[in-house]
C-alpha cells in the first residue's frame, strides 16, 4: 500500500522568513519573480503561480492597540506558507487532456512538464488558483511536492529548510492527528481562534496539504467549499445532448418542412 | 544658530545637532510621508479575502480560443445543415457550400488551437489519450473526427462532379455526411461544457445554459454565412428564426439571473459585450427576419442580408464576451 505524503503548515509557528520560497526555487530550479513592491504587508510574492510554488502570506487584519502578533485574544498579523493542496479529488488532474497531470505513488498530483502542452485547462480547473501557465515557456507549472526528493527518500525542500517546523512533512493521517493535538494545545494556552483547514467535506474530498490558521480561514483566501469542475459534467453534457437534439430536430423540420424546395 | 527643541531638557546633550542636518531629516521624513497612500491599504478580511487578491487564476487562453469557439461552432452547425440538406434533397449548391464551411472551419480550428499552444506537437500531445472526464479531451477528438468527415464529404462531392467514380463519390459523401452529422452536433455544443465545467463562477453557474446557448450561436453563424453566400431558402429562414428566438431567450435568461456570481455577464465592459453579442444574435435578426417575411423582392433580400451579418457578428462577439467575462469573474473571485 502506498503512503499518502502530506504537508501540515502551521501558521502559528511561521515567522515569515520565506526560506521555503527560496529553498523551493533553488531546489527546483524555478526562475526568480520580477520584484514588485506590493504594499500589502510584507508580501511581495502575492500568489502561487507558474514560478511560485510556495508563497508566504502575511495576513494583516485590523490591528488594535496593545495586541501583538501572538496575542491569544486575536492576532492582527499572521504568516502562513501556502502551497499546492494536492487534492484528494483534483480538478486539474481530471481536466488535463494530455495525461501530463498524474497521481504519484505518494498520492501527490504531479505535472509532467515533458507531456504538458500548455492548453491551460488545468488553470481554470483549480479551485485554489495554484496552477498557472508560464507565458514565456508556454506550459503550466505547479508544486511537484518534490517528487524527485521523495523518490530518494528525502523531505521536500520547503519542509527541510523551515526553521520553526511550521512546515511539517509526513503521512496524511499522522499529520491530521498532529494538527488536532496542536489545536488542543493552542486552546490550552488561551489561543481559541486557531483551526485546521482540511476541506474533507467538499468536492475535493480533502487535501494533502493541510493548514493551521488563526482567525477566519477566508482571510487566507482558503475557500470553505473548493470545487471540482467534474461535478458540472452531468448537467453540462445533459444540456449539450438536449441542445444537439434540438439542433438536429430544428434542422430536420426546417428542411423537410420546406419540402426539399430547390431554392 | 537657534536652539532646537530638546526631548529631555534636564539632560545636557553630548552632541549639539546642526540645524541644516536636522532640516535634512525633516525633509526626508516629509518625502517618506508622501509615499504613504492616501487611502489605507487593503486588509485581509473574511469578506474580501486576502487583500482582495483573486482566489482563482484567470484563463490563460489567447485570442485564438474565442475565435475558435466561433469558427468551431459555425463549422459544426454547417456540417449538420449540409448533411440534413442533402438528406432532404435541398439544392446541391447549398449542400456544397455548407460542407465547404464545415471543411474550412475544421481546417482553421486546429490552426487556431496550435497557434494558442505554440507548436504543432503540442496539439498532437492531446491525441495520445482519450479522457471522457475532460471536456477538452473529448472536444479535441470530436474536432478530429469532424475534420475527417468534412474532408470525406467534400472530396466525395468533388469526385461526383469532376470524375466518373460515381460509386466511390457516393460512398464518400454518405460516410462523410454521417461523420459530419454525428460529430458536428457535439462540436457545436461541447464548447459550452468546456467552459462551463470549470471553477470560473460566471461560467459554471451557467453550465446548463451554455451548451444550448453556444449551439444556437453556432447555428446562427452558420445560417448567416450561408445566407451571405447567396442562399435564400425558406429552410434557412426558418432555422434563422429559430436560432434568433433561442438567442433572445438566452439573453433574457442571462439578464434575469439574480446570482451575484454572474455579475460580470451583466455589468461593466464584459456585461455590455455579452449584451451587444446577444442583441445582435437575438432580437435584431429576429425583427429583421420577421419584417422580411412581409416584404417583397429586393427589400426582403436586403433585410435577410442584414440579419445574416448581424448573426455572424453577434455570434463572434458572444464568444469573445463569454471568455472576457470569465477573466473578470476570476479576477473578482473571493473565498465564499
Amino acid at each position: 500500500m502506498s503512503t499518502t505524503s502530506a504537508f501540515l503548515t502551521d501558521s502559528t509557528l511561521c515567522i515569515g522568513c520565506k526560506a521555503c520560497e527560496v529553498a523551493c526555487k533553488e531546489w527546483n530550479g524555478v526562475a526568480a519573480d520580477e520584484l514588485v513592491w506590493s504594499g500589502l504587508s510584507y508580501d511581495n510574492t502575492l500568489s502561487l503561480g507558474a514560478r511560485t510554488w510556495r508563497h508566504v502570506k502575511f495576513v494583516e487584519g485590523i490591528s488594535e492597540a496593545g495586541k501583538g502578533g501572538n496575542d491569544p485574544a486575536g492576532s492582527p498579523w499572521n504568516f502562513s506558507s501556502d502551497v499546492c493542496k494536492h487534492c484528494e479529488t483534483a480538478g486539474c488532474l481530471e481536466a488535463c487532456p494530455t495525461g501530463a497531470l498524474v497521481r504519484t505513488e505518494f498520492e501527490s498530483v504531479y505535472l509532467q512538464p515533458d507531456v504538458c502542452n500548455g492548453c491551460g485547462y488545468c488553470v481554470v480547473s483549480c479551485p485554489f488558483g495554484v496552477v498557472e501557465k508560464d507565458e514565456e515557456d508556454g506550459r503550466a507549472f505547479k508544486c511537484t511536492f518534490c517528487y524527485d526528493r521523495q523518490k530518494a527518500g528525502l523531505t521536500p525542500a520547503c519542509a527541510k529548510v523551515c526553521p520553526t517546523e511550521s512546515i511539517q512533512f509526513g503521512e496524511l493521517e499522522d499529520l491530521r492527528e498532529r494538527a488536532k493535538q496542536r489545536i488542543a494545545e493552542l486552546k490550552d494556552r488561551g489561543i481559541g481562534d486557531a483551526s485546521v483547514y482540511d476541506p474533507v467535506y467538499s468536492a475535493v474530498q480533502g487535501t494533502h496539504a493541510i493548514f493551521i490558521v488563526r482567525g477566519d480561514q477566508k482571510m487566507y483566501n482558503l475557500p470553505p467549499n473548493p470545487e471540482v469542475p467534474t461535478t458540472y459534467l452531468r448537467a453540462g453534457w445533459t444540456s449539450a445532448a438536449i441542445a444537439a437534439g434540438a439542433m438536429l430536430a430544428g434542422t430536420l423540420i426546417a428542411f423537410l418542412g420546406a419540402g426539399g424546395k430547390r431554392l | 544658530m537657534s536652539e532646537l527643541p530638546r526631548l529631555r531638557p534636564d539632560v545636557e546633550p553630548e552632541i549639539v545637532p546642526e540645524l541644516d542636518k536636522e532640516q535634512r531629516l525633516t525633509l526626508i521624513q516629509r518625502q517618506a510621508m508622501e509615499l504613504i497612500p492616501a487611502e489605507t491599504s487593503a486588509l485581509a478580511s473574511a469578506k474580501s479575502g486576502y487583500y482582495e487578491l483573486p482566489m482563482l487564476k484567470e484563463p490563460s487562453w489567447s485570442w485564438e480560443i474565442p475565435l475558435y469557439l466561433f469558427v468551431g461552432g459555425a463549422a459544426g452547425a454547417s456540417g449538420v445543415i449540409g448533411a440534413v440538406a442533402r438528406l432532404s434533397g435541398a439544392s446541391p449548391r447549398l449542400v456544397r457550400d455548407a460542407r465547404r464551411i464545415a471543411f474550412v472551419g475544421s481546417l482553421v480550428s486546429p490552426v487556431l488551437l496550435i497557434s494558442d499552444l505554440g507548436r504543432p506537437a503540442r496539439f498532437l500531445a492531446m491525441l495520445r489519450v482519450f479522457k471522457p472526464q475532460s471536456p477538452m479531451s473529448v472536444g479535441v477528438w470530436v474536432l478530429v473526427a469532424f475534420s475527417g468527415g468534412a474532408a470525406a464529404a467534400n472530396v466525395g462531392g468533388w469526385l461526383k462532379s469532376h470524375s466518373s467514380y460515381a460509386v466511390l463519390a457516393r460512398l464518400m459523401q454518405t460516410a462523410g455526411d454521417f461523420g459530419v452529422l454525428l460529430f458536428g452536433l457535439p462540436l457545436a455544443t461541447y464548447t459550452g461544457v468546456l467552459i462551463g465545467a470549470t471553477v470560473i463562477p460566471a461560467w459554471n453557474r451557467n453550465i446548463s445554459l451554455l451548451p444550448t446557448h453556444f449551439a444556437a450561436s453556432g447555428l446562427a453563424a452558420s445560417v448567416g454565412l450561408l445566407e451571405l453566400m447567396g442562399h435564400r431558402s425558406p429552410a434557412l429562414q426558418a432555422l434563422g428564426m429559430g436560432a434568433a428566438l433561442a438567442e433572445t431567450g438566452m439573453g433574457a435568461a442571462i439578464e434575469l439571473n439574480p446570482d451575484p456570481a454572474v455579475e460580470p455577464l451583466k455589468h461593466g465592459p464584459s456585461g455590455w459585450l455579452i449584451r451587444v453579442g446577444g442583441v445582435l444574435s437575438g432580437p435584431i435578426p429576429l425583427a429583421l427576419r420577421t419584417i422580411s417575411l412581409f416584404s417583397k423582392g429586393n427589400r426582403a433580400a436586403k433585410l435577410r442580408k442584414y440579419a445574416a451579418i448581424s448573426f455572424v457578428v453577434g455570434s463572434a462577439i458572444t464568444r469573445a464576451a463569454w471568455i472576457h467575462a470569465g477573466h473578470v469573474s476570476a479576477r473578482e473571485s473571493r473565498p465564499a
